[in-house]
């Protein structure tokens, strides 16, 4: 607002000096160059402020007989009324066309939304049905059996039930995480981590799908304790691993490795030697598998909700890598995924409150 | 142990009957209640030998209904419930219960946690000396064998194991172990509990990484069990 009359002030001042050699009609067609730039910059509000205020300045400053709102001649008059029409047009089209530009901004924005919602349908219903209809079928066929069914056959269906069942729970465990953390408030019960144990525990967790990946998993020595949410990173790295576990050929082995990255901070005070202030700790995860990698051109939105690597094979809602990295981002930390020669890297860093304690062994 | 008698208070009446068959082909007399009320009314008047208690019942919360019965009640309570929230466990723990479960779970680690809720039970509490597993724990002489090797332990490694034993199947918090062991003003200091795990599963488990003894609760505590 203020800025479209100083502007139009502005202009007007500097016309006033050289209106003499350029004649008071040209001004007119400066100060409508500078409404327009206006309409071009600001909102509706302050371009019709301009417009108007340019047209009293004209008046006042310029048409003769000068300093008076009097208009001397019927042609200045002429004059005057087109300059303030053509200045409101030239107003209100500029506030249209920007409001236009809003629409469709909110259409392709609306559009988005819609093909993000398609996209989740198409891959829940697809990841959410297919268990459910094999259980609903197994059931029936079970419970119709008119003792036609061999004992096989009843085996097989009751195991796929039991399947069925379990991949249901995953996608539903997968969509509850999902939403807890679009609600924006997950909190983080951070407690002392020993990465030792969440490691072995998540592994043993994953026994069952792991079975044919030989793992190895390397901690450096004298890894200190971290503060972090112990579930929370439970479930990054189980998904990581389940990840491998899923779209890596069997026998590709899998390694998991931690170091601490410490940034040592130093004190700036001059003339001073330099000295220790603090060190900052992070804890850097290192998982790799020896699987096909990732294609270049997609590595940047397989963290994405729902996205899908193409022509993958079936069995993910393509919501693991987007709550591991959720989760990880919960910590102020960072993920990174790259191609490395014969598979891919995920590299994960959080900063974390550190505890050494060595000295208990005798207590 | 055959013939154990289970209460299992559920509003669902398909999780009832679940653990109704599923307990009743596995030997133990089943009865059950649909309601807070009823379920403690049930307790007061036949005891069973363990209780299950679904957490979210409609008619009374669940954790008023565990401290209710553990006014009186001494034998072991599962809790069951629809919300794996870690605060709520905690609360259910501090409150007395054994262990828990969170739906959905698989029979067969239901009915390890049952039995090894009811063994815990059973032990002789005369007895000083336990033996759990490979494990040899003498209370009195405050010695411990694993396969009658003596194992040397330091006083609070000891007095961690010890704590672990006497409430053998029992899921415990970490705060509760951390005031047990270290007293009431290290119920924070989370790290001891850490690294004295990690020191006392290399000394008792054949392999630390896959213990048999010291299970990892996640973010709850730890629950001390001869895994078969």
């Amino acid at each position: 607002m203020l800025m479209s009359i100083g502007l139009v002030l502005l202009t007007a001042a500097g016309c006033y000096f050289v209106s003499d050699y350029i004649g008071y009609r040209s001004v007119a067609f400066i100060l409508m160059l500078i409404v327009s730039l206006a309409a071009i910059l600001f909102d509706i509000v302050p371009v019709l402020l301009a417009a108007l205020l340019s047209a009293l300045v004209w008046n006042f400053f310029f048409i003769p007989p000068r300093f008076t709102f009097h208009i001397g001649s019927a042609e200045d008059g002429f004059l005057f009324l087109m300059y303030f029409i053509i200045a409101l047009i030239n107003a209100v089209l500029t506030g249209r066309i920007k409001k236009a530009e809003q629409l469709i901004r909110e259409k392709e924005e609306k559009a988005k939304t819609v093909k993000l919602y398609n996209t989740l349908l198409n891959s829940l219903s697809h990841e959410l049905r297919t268990p459910i209809a094999t259980i609903v079928g197994a059931a029936d066929t079970l419970l119709t059996d008119k003792s036609a069914l061999s004992t096989e056959n009843r085996k097989e269906l009751t195991e796929n039930i039991s399947i069925a069942a379990l991949r249901l729970h995953q996608q539903v465990e997968n969509l509850l995480s999902m939403s807890r953390l679009e609600s924006g408030f997950i909190q983080l019960r951070k407690d002392w981590c020993d990465i030792n144990e969440l490691i072995y525990a998540v592994l043993n967790r994953l026994e069952q799908p792991l079975k044919n990946h030989p793992v190895t998993v390397s901690i450096a020595e004298n890894l200190p304790l971290y503060k972090l949410d112990y579930g929370l990173m439970e479930q990054v790295l189980y998904n990581l691993l389940y990840n491998a576990s899923l779209y890596t050929p069997e026998f590709a082995p899998v390694t998991i490795s931690v170091t601490d990255a410490a940034d040592k901070v130093f004190s700036l005070e001059q003339n001073a030697p330099s000295v220790l202030k603090s060190e900052n700790h992070s804890l850097r995860l290192v998982v790799e598998d020896r699987g096909p990698g990732f294609p270049e051109g997609e590595i940047e939105k397989v963290f994405d909700k729902f996205y899908r690597i193409h022509h993958s094979r079936t069995g993910g809602t393509g919501l693991g890598l987007s709550i591991v990295k959720g989760f990880v981002e919960a910590h102020n930390g960072t993920i990174l995924l790259e191609n490395i020669p014969h598979g891919s890297r995920f590299t994960i860093k959080i900063p974390a409150e550190t505890s050494y304690i060595n000295n208990l062994k005798n207590e | 142990m055959n013939n154990a008698t289970v209460l299992v208070i559920d509003d669902e009446i398909q999780i009832r009957r679940l653990l109704e068959i599923t307990l009743e082909s596995n030997q133990y007399r089943v009865s059950s209640a649909a309601t807070a009320r009823e379920g403690l009314r049930m307790a007061a008047s036949h005891p069973p030998d363990l209780v299950i208690l679904d957490l979210g019942l409609p008619d009374e919360n669940g954790h008023t209904v565990l401290q209710k019965l553990r006014e009186w009640y001494t034998r072991p309570v599962l809790i069951l419930s629809a919300q794996s929230s870690e605060e709520d466990i905690v609360k259910a723990l501090d409150n007395g219960a054994n262990d828990y479960l969170v739906k959905p779970f698989r029979n067969g680690e239901l009915l390890a946690r049952i039995r090894s809720a009811l063994r815990s039970n059973t032990n002789d509490e005369s007895s000083s000396v336990l033996i759990i597993g490979e494990l040899e724990i003498d209370l009195s002489a405050r010695t411990v064998k694993k396969n009658n090797v003596a194992i040397k332990l330091t006083g609070t490694e000891y007095k961690l194991l010890s704590l672990f034993v006497q409430q053998e199947g029992k899921v415990l918090t970490h705060q509760y172990v951390l005031r047990e062991v270290w007293g009431p003003g290290y119920i924070s200091q989370s790290q001891y509990l850490r690294v004295f795990i990690a020191q006392l599963r290399k000394k008792i488990e054949t392999d630390p990484n896959r213990p048999t003894y010291i299970h990892t609760e996640s973010g709850v505590g730890y629950r001390f069990a001869l895994q078969e």
